[in-house]
């Protein structure tokens, strides 16, 4: 924490330094000048599309997950192979082919079927983090499920659970103490990968800066702010996440 | 009258090693069976393949007239009947020593709530250990997990109870209580099968002493004859090493 807090601070110190350097033209972005807080206005504006563009994603995700993962933890290997086939599968796909694929690829399909759907950008972006994301969430609940010990499902099972009941009464209340970090550290992951909508014209923090730099010319400047917008969003995340996994130790430890 | 169990001709495979040869095995109703014999010897994986938490190759497993195969409904049947306990307790950790006692009764059963604590509290008050209730588990001995753990079993009102080594992962002072329990449960007339190389309690509640050995059924008799006159080598021998302690 105070290593952080001290990477941050010698950061802006940096920052600071190099500003009155010539190489610097913070001026694009000053908020004392009109044009500068107008700028800035159009830049933050993308924290609300980023922000709501993850969240829909990692919630996507994580049911998109749990589907996936459930029955790749059956005995029965003919339930258990779709689900594995789907992680290998998507797992494979870097993240922006996939986005072109849902983008420009899925409508094509969609319309041979006789579905005449526009997949917006916004959307899009979320179909694909979503989905793409769906294969890493999947192998943290399988993870989280398979470290609950055996004699609990066994236990669960000679009370007369059924398998739904098991999961939901027994399992997943103890996995979800494990599951929840690193589904946290998956929100990060996400909140990052999000730049890519921007590729397909989601007006969101990446968009923006883009867009900035080509009538401003500065993009030194606009792009480290680009960063810094990030940094704080991932910052915030991983504050919560320390909370949170604070919150769950002490349960633990009861 | 029919018998509480009727096994035939059991047969139980993991991979190569056959973990359970050609067992017969019958259970009356009322009558409390120990099994005996040396680790790796099929005790467990016998009673576990009676409330299918391991599934038989061959052969025939009844109770209660419910014949066990891998039709859900037959596993439900006698999971309804059969009550388990293990070595080690397998209380829900994250439940309260209540919930852990009513969550079986109002999900499965369908009893209210309040139904369900009331009887939750009628059993605890059978196993001592009523001002338990409200605690985790981890805030319990191991003697009381493990009481907890038989009264779970007793909110679901088996017919008959199975006890995987109950004593087994209790330090020695905690034993007593755990096998008081038991013989409580025995003397009020619970058919049971109890895995335990506790041979005073044995002598004590069982009316019919079982030795396994390598997957078979090697000796099986009443426990004055079996401890006195073990009639085979093998137990002779597993008797001297074990009752010399």
């Amino acid at each position: 924490m105070q290593l952080r807090t001290f990477s941050i601070i010698s950061l802006c110190l940096l920052l600071a330094g190099c500003s009155s350097g010539g190489a610097w033209g913070w001026y694009v972005i000053d908020p004392t000048t009109q044009q500068g807080y107008n700028n800035i206005r159009f830049l933050l504006n993308g924290f609300g599309s980023t922000i709501l563009l993850s969240i829909i994603a990692a919630v996507l995700s994580m049911c998109l997950g749990l589907i996936v993962a459930l029955p790749g933890m059956s005995h029965n290997r003919w339930v258990r192979l779709p689900s594995r086939i789907y992680i290998e599968f998507i797992r494979a796909i870097p993240l922006l082919p996939m986005l072109f694929w849902v983008f420009y690829g899925l409508p094509v399909i969609l319309k041979s079927m006789g579905i005449n759907a526009n997949i917006d950008a916004f959307w899009g972006a979320i179909i694909t983090l979503a989905i793409s994301d769906s294969a890493f969430t999947a192998e943290i609940y399988r993870s989280g499920i398979q470290s609950i010990n055996k004699g609990q499902t066994e236990a669960a099972k000679t009370i007369g659970l059924n398998y739904s009941q098991t999961m939901r009464y027994v399992i997943l209340p103890q996995a979800i103490k494990r599951i929840l970090p690193p589904l946290a550290n998956q929100f990060i992951y996400i909140v990052k990968m999000s730049a890519f909508a921007s590729v397909i014209g989601m007006q969101e923090l990446t968009r923006r800066a883009n867009e900035l730099v080509v009538t401003e010319y500065r993009p030194l400047e606009i792009y480290t702010l680009l960063i810094l917008e990030y940094l704080v969003l991932v910052l915030i995340i991983s504050f919560g996440v320390r909370w949170l996994e604070r919150k769950m130790g002490a349960d633990e430890s009861k | 009258m029919a018998k509480a169990i009727e096994i035939k001709r059991l047969n139980k495979w993991f991979g190569s090693y056959q973990a359970l040869k050609d067992i017969d095995l019958d259970v009356s109703h009322g009558e409390r069976i120990v099994i005996c014999g040396p680790s790796g010897s099929g005790k467990s994986t016998l009673i576990r393949c009676i409330n299918s938490l391991e599934h038989h190759d061959s052969g025939q497993i009844t109770v209660d007239n419910i014949e066990l195969n891998q039709n859900k409904a037959s596993i439900a049947a006698i999971g309804a009947e059969v009550g388990m306990v293990f070595q080690q307790f397998n209380l829900f950790p994250h439940l309260s020593v209540l919930q852990n006692l009513t969550l079986g009764p109002m999900k499965v059963r369908g009893l209210t709530k309040s139904e369900a604590e009331e009887r939750a509290m009628r059993i605890l008050e059978r196993v001592q250990i009523p001002e338990q209730a409200q605690k985790q588990p981890s805030e319990l001995s191991g003697g009381q997990q493990q009481r907890v753990a038989i009264a779970r079993s007793l909110c679901m009102e088996p017919k008959i109870m199975l006890f995987d080594e109950p004593t087994s992962a209790l330090d020695p002072e905690m034993i007593a209580e755990v096998l008081d329990v038991i013989v409580d449960l025995a003397e009020e007339g619970m058919t049971m099968i109890v895995v335990t190389h506790e041979m005073g309690f044995a002598r004590r509640a069982a009316d019919r002493m079982v030795f396994m050995d390598k997957g078979e059924i090697i000796e099986m008799g009443a426990p004055k004859d079996f401890f006195e006159a073990p009639k085979t080598v093998r137990c002779k021998t597993f008797l001297n090493q074990i009752l010399q302690h």
